[in-house]
């Protein structure tokens, strides 16, 4: 008999699924209700995923389709963690909006789910299944407001894209599938070898499915539109949540199945890394929406995850797995602050709707001016450990260009960061924002904010929590 | 383990800064967050002459060391101090306050902010000069951007938004490469404890390659020609007290930098890069002195000016030689009197006037006395005339150079003579002259702060100039103990 426990967390969030979609449909004006419970049942399996897996070294279920280990327990509860605070703040959102339904948040938790499936996954129709599930509800998440033109355009986009890449994926785990005779991870990495060279194409279709997933250069032409249409909220979830799970899955990709195979990945994995570095950097100068701006620099900041990653080496994958952390902080951070630019329900998501932010807003601008150096990655804010713990295990493998160049966008980058704490600084003051926000919008921000910059001061916990994660 | 003198150093003032964050502002009356913020440098002041007492002039090794695990098994943060540390922060300690109490007459909006800036400036600035580890170092230096960068870009005049950008973006591309750097260090060696590396020194295959990306970021802090146009800008475009810390401590952050990493460090690479910064020094030292005396703009003559002071400096540091460091490092704190100071004046009249050119002011003796006397100390001062702290510097570095390179030497004394020519080309059409521009007759002489600010830096320039023997003999062990460190390890290699 399985040990069903390892799997709980998973158990529970598709049974509380199936419960509010029952009760969205039996209650009138259910709403509120589903909404509060959806956020106590993602607490519920963050505490169990800590309770069952967190001291798991590495158990299978499953005919060893399904693996739990310190990498899927930690990356299940950033995930959960950045699901619950999502749905937190976005409420005051939804209403201004009027489309604060059931739906919501049952597509949340259920892409949430599908992202648990995904990080536990250690073969490749798991892994698809789990992909799909998020996939479905994501796309519905981001035509979420319905009424507005953009926001179903992007819902279109996305899921025609998103489709097609799907689509390469499959083909490339059935080539994978037709080399190896199976479909498990363990099985599959002691039967590959380099000698057969179709098999480099079933391996480059799955990274291209999978950069597509997170948004690397040349596979990011979705992601500003995208972002830019779907609903602020959405947005930020876009731009954090599935990102762990794909990263996840990116590393249990590289590092299992294709683990005897470096040299067929390493140099592709390179090559995305530095694209999207620069490519991240140097598009996001002329933007004008900060969801865009957004966009862009995410894709960069995925660059330097996937730097980390390039490394072929347990610290290179540590070091990705603290900069996810402090990119989601960072970025919950800044979304928060973006939630909070309303003024008579109306949001405001330009760059020059920042305009002299600092004389009428002082606290908002200096939480703001922190993040934004942070993502600058300028010391002694999080950001910067973030990138030097990157270029740290980067250059222990004597990857000197890499890091480099790396480096050298990061101060590209600045520029643009610098653009926009210049106009709340520097420029001349517009009409006050509302000052009444939700406390939780306000919570999300503060601790956030406090992290990023206290951070330096206890380096060592988040380097202890993610030195258990030994995958090569 | 005793009380961590040098954590409190750089602490106070950020603790000030905190207090007066919390502090209510209110309209038109700011007495209480200047009092805080000067009461809180003003100790840190005492505690840094405290420091300088207990200082241990003897020895060259480090003392006040603080060992504190930061990154487990990675990083310690660790400070101390030796005779070339503990100059620097006397320096910022003492500029720290006389900023603060400038601050009255030049910046009007948003007073707290900039003081808050300011005061973690100071916090920064002793955390670089007092770093022992390669990584605690790079976080102290790097972070002050921040601070300078909204000091630039909220305080400053016209086209401060151009200056604060390319402050901020010339200096961090600088850096970077000095963190690539570092990091290789940390791999090459399995440390970066400053006085470890002292002890197992690096690899000579990878010095010149680490050296390189320290220099570049060194090289624009300085900063050395040709990348020092930032400074210029940067400088006229800060408001006075900006332009008086960046004059007076940053830009020594640099100088130090190349004592404690690139000759300490490096000590092979340094040897073979000697041409490469003597033709930069000599080039700075000439083209930047003629480009001061084409100059409209006081500030921007003053800092043209900096730029081939630095020249002086980075001259006498790669020198090698006692004289050569020893004199760099009184330059380093003369200039930094000295700049303070005529940023300072230059602030004075502009306050008044509202104009940094030249040819507005004329005549201001019959008017002003008692500004033209101390201005005309402080351009003597820069020039180096002596009986001034400048005249120290340059010519224990000229004396340096003499013994290392007899043309290098000769050409960096033409500079000399350019610097007596643009200072005292300042001075005459703003001082001299007949008095035409109308306005300046309603002109009125120092304030008492104004009087007080600038005499506190008179003090020190004419006393090291007539004595310096309390710098020297600080200093000597530590750059005796360096140049000793410096000759083994070429020896040996």
């Amino acid at each position: 008999m399985e040990n069903l426990n390892l799997i709980l967390p998973e158990i529970f969030i598709s049974l509380s699924i199936m419960f509010l979609l029952i009760l969205g449909v039996f209650k009138n004006d259910s709403s509120k209700i589903t909404f509060n419970l959806s956020l106590f049942a993602i607490l519920i399996t963050a505490i169990i995923t800590i309770n069952e897996t967190f001291s798991v070294s590495r158990e299978t279920l499953f005919n060893e389709s399904v693996v739990i280990d310190h990498m899927s327990s930690l990356m299940k509860i950033i995930t959960l963690i950045g699901g619950f605070l999502v749905l937190v703040i976005s409420s005051t959102y939804l209403r201004t909006f009027k489309i604060f339904n059931i739906e919501y948040p049952v597509l949340i938790l259920s892409s949430i789910l599908g992202m648990m499936v995904m990080i536990s996954s250690n073969d490749l129709i798991v892994f698809y299944m789990g992909l799909e599930l998020q996939s479905l509800a994501l796309y519905v998440l981001a035509t979420y407001n319905r009424d507005q033109i953009k926001s179903s355009e992007a819902g279109l986009k996305y899921f025609v894209l998103s489709a097609l890449s799907s689509g390469l994926l499959l083909y490339g785990c059935s080539l994978v599938y037709g080399f190896s005779g199976s479909t498990n991870f363990d099985i599959i990495s002691n039967q590959l070898n380099s000698k057969e060279y179709v098999l480099t194409f079933g391996i480059v279709f799955i990274l291209v499915g999978l950069a597509f997933k997170i948004s690397a250069v040349p596979f990011h032409m979705w992601a500003p539109d995208v972002y830019e249409g779907s609903p602020t909220t959405v947005t930020l979830f876009f731009t954090i949540v599935p990102k762990i799970a794909a990263l996840t899955v990116f590393i249990r990709f590289l590092y299992v199945p294709f683990l005897n195979l470096i040299d067929q990945w390493q140099m592709i994995i390179v090559f995305l890394s530095i694209a999207s570095m620069i490519f991240g950097a140097v598009a996001a100068i002329g933007q004008t929406n900060i969801k865009r701006l957004i966009a862009y620099s995410s894709i960069s900041h995925i660059g330097y995850t996937l730097a980390g990653l390039a490394t072929a080496s347990n610290e290179g994958i540590q070091s990705s797995i603290i900069y996810i952390s402090i990119y989601v902080v960072m970025n919950l951070a800044l979304f928060s602050s973006l939630l909070m630019l309303r003024r008579k329900d109306q949001y405001y998501e330009d760059i020059d709707d920042l305009s002299g932010l600092s004389k009428n807003h002082p606290l908002l601008s200096l939480c703001l001016l922190l993040i934004l150096f942070s993502l600058a990655g300028i010391p002694p804010l999080a950001g910067f450990f973030a990138k030097f713990y990157v270029f740290k295990a980067v250059l222990e493998q004597s990857m000197y260009f890499l890091a480099i160049v790396g480096l050298l966008s990061t101060v590209i980058a600045a520029f643009y960061y610098l653009r926009i704490i210049k106009i709340m600084y520097f420029d001349e003051e517009k009409d006050k924002y509302d000052t009444e926000h939700s406390l939780w919008l306000k919570f999300s921000l503060t601790v956030s904010t406090i992290l990023i910059l206290v951070y330096f001061i206890f380096p060592s916990q988040l380097i202890e929590l993610v030195s258990r994660i030994n995958i090569i | 383990m005793n009380f961590p003198i040098l954590s409190s150093l750089i602490l106070l003032p950020t603790i000030g800064a905190l207090f007066l964050f919390f502090i209510k502002e209110k309209e038109g009356n700011n007495t209480t967050i200047k009092y805080v913020s000067l009461f809180t440098t003003i100790v840190n002041f005492l505690i840094s002459i405290y420091l300088w007492i207990a200082f241990d002039q003897s020895t060259s090794s480090f003392q006040f060391i603080e060992d504190r695990t930061w990154i487990e098994g990675f990083i310690n943060y660790k400070v101390g101090v030796d005779g070339i540390s503990i100059l620097f922060i006397i320096l910022t300690t003492f500029i720290t306050p006389l900023c603060i109490i400038s601050v009255n007459n030049s910046v009007k909006n948003r007073l707290r902010d900039f003081l808050i800036a300011i005061l973690i400036m100071e916090s920064l600035m002793i955390g670089v000069f007092c770093a022992l580890d390669l990584v605690v170092f790079y976080l102290f230096f790097e972070a002050g951007l921040i601070p300078m960068f909204l000091i630039i870009g909220i305080w400053g005049g016209e086209r401060r938004v151009y200056s604060a950008f390319k402050f901020f973006l010339y200096t961090l591309l600088g850096s970077v490469l000095m963190l690539v750097a570092i990091i290789s260090i940390y791999w090459i060696t399995g440390t970066t404890d400053v006085v470890q590396l002292y002890e197992i020194g690096i690899d000579v295959k990878y010095q010149n390659l680490l050296w390189l990306a320290f220099f570049s970021s060194f090289a624009v802090k300085t900063p050395m020609w040709p990348v020092h146009t930032w400074l210029p800008d940067a400088h006229v475009e800060a408001p006075t007290a900006g332009s008086v810390l960046l004059a007076a401590i940053l830009l020594k952050m640099a100088g130090y930098g190349f004592i404690r990493f690139s000759l300490g460090l490096f000590p092979v690479a340094s040897e073979v890069f000697t041409p490469l910064i003597y033709t930069l020094s000599v080039i700075a030292i000439i083209v930047t002195s003629l480009i001061a005396l084409m100059q409209e703009d006081m500030k921007k003559l003053i800092a043209y000016s900096s730029v081939a002071h630095m020249g002086f400096v980075t001259l006498g540091i790669f020198t090698l030689q006692q004289q050569g460091i020893e004199g760099s490092i009184i330059q380093m704190i003369s200039h930094g009197l000295v700049s303070a100071a005529l940023f300072l004046t230059v602030g004075v009249v502009y306050d008044r006037m509202h104009s940094r050119l030249i040819s507005t002011y004329g005549g201001l003796v019959s008017v002003i006395p008692k500004y033209s006397i101390l201005f005309m100390l402080f351009a003597l001062a820069s020039l180096g005339l002596p009986g001034t702290s400048g005249f120290i510097g340059e010519f224990l570095i000229l004396m340096g150079a003499f013994k290392d390179n007899f043309l290098v030497a000769v050409i960096a004394s033409i500079g000399v003579i350019l610097g007596a020519a643009y200072m005292l080309w300042l001075y005459k059409r703003v001082v001299f002259g007949k008095l035409i521009n109308q306005d300046l007759k309603k002109i009125l002489d120092l304030n008492r702060s104004e009087y007080f600010i600038l005499s506190c830096l008179a003090g020190p320039i004419l006393f090291f100039g007539f004595y310096p023997d309390p710098l020297i003999n600080t200093i000597e062990v530590s750059v005796t103990d360096l140049i000793n460190m410096h000759n083994t390890n070429i020896a040996s290699k």
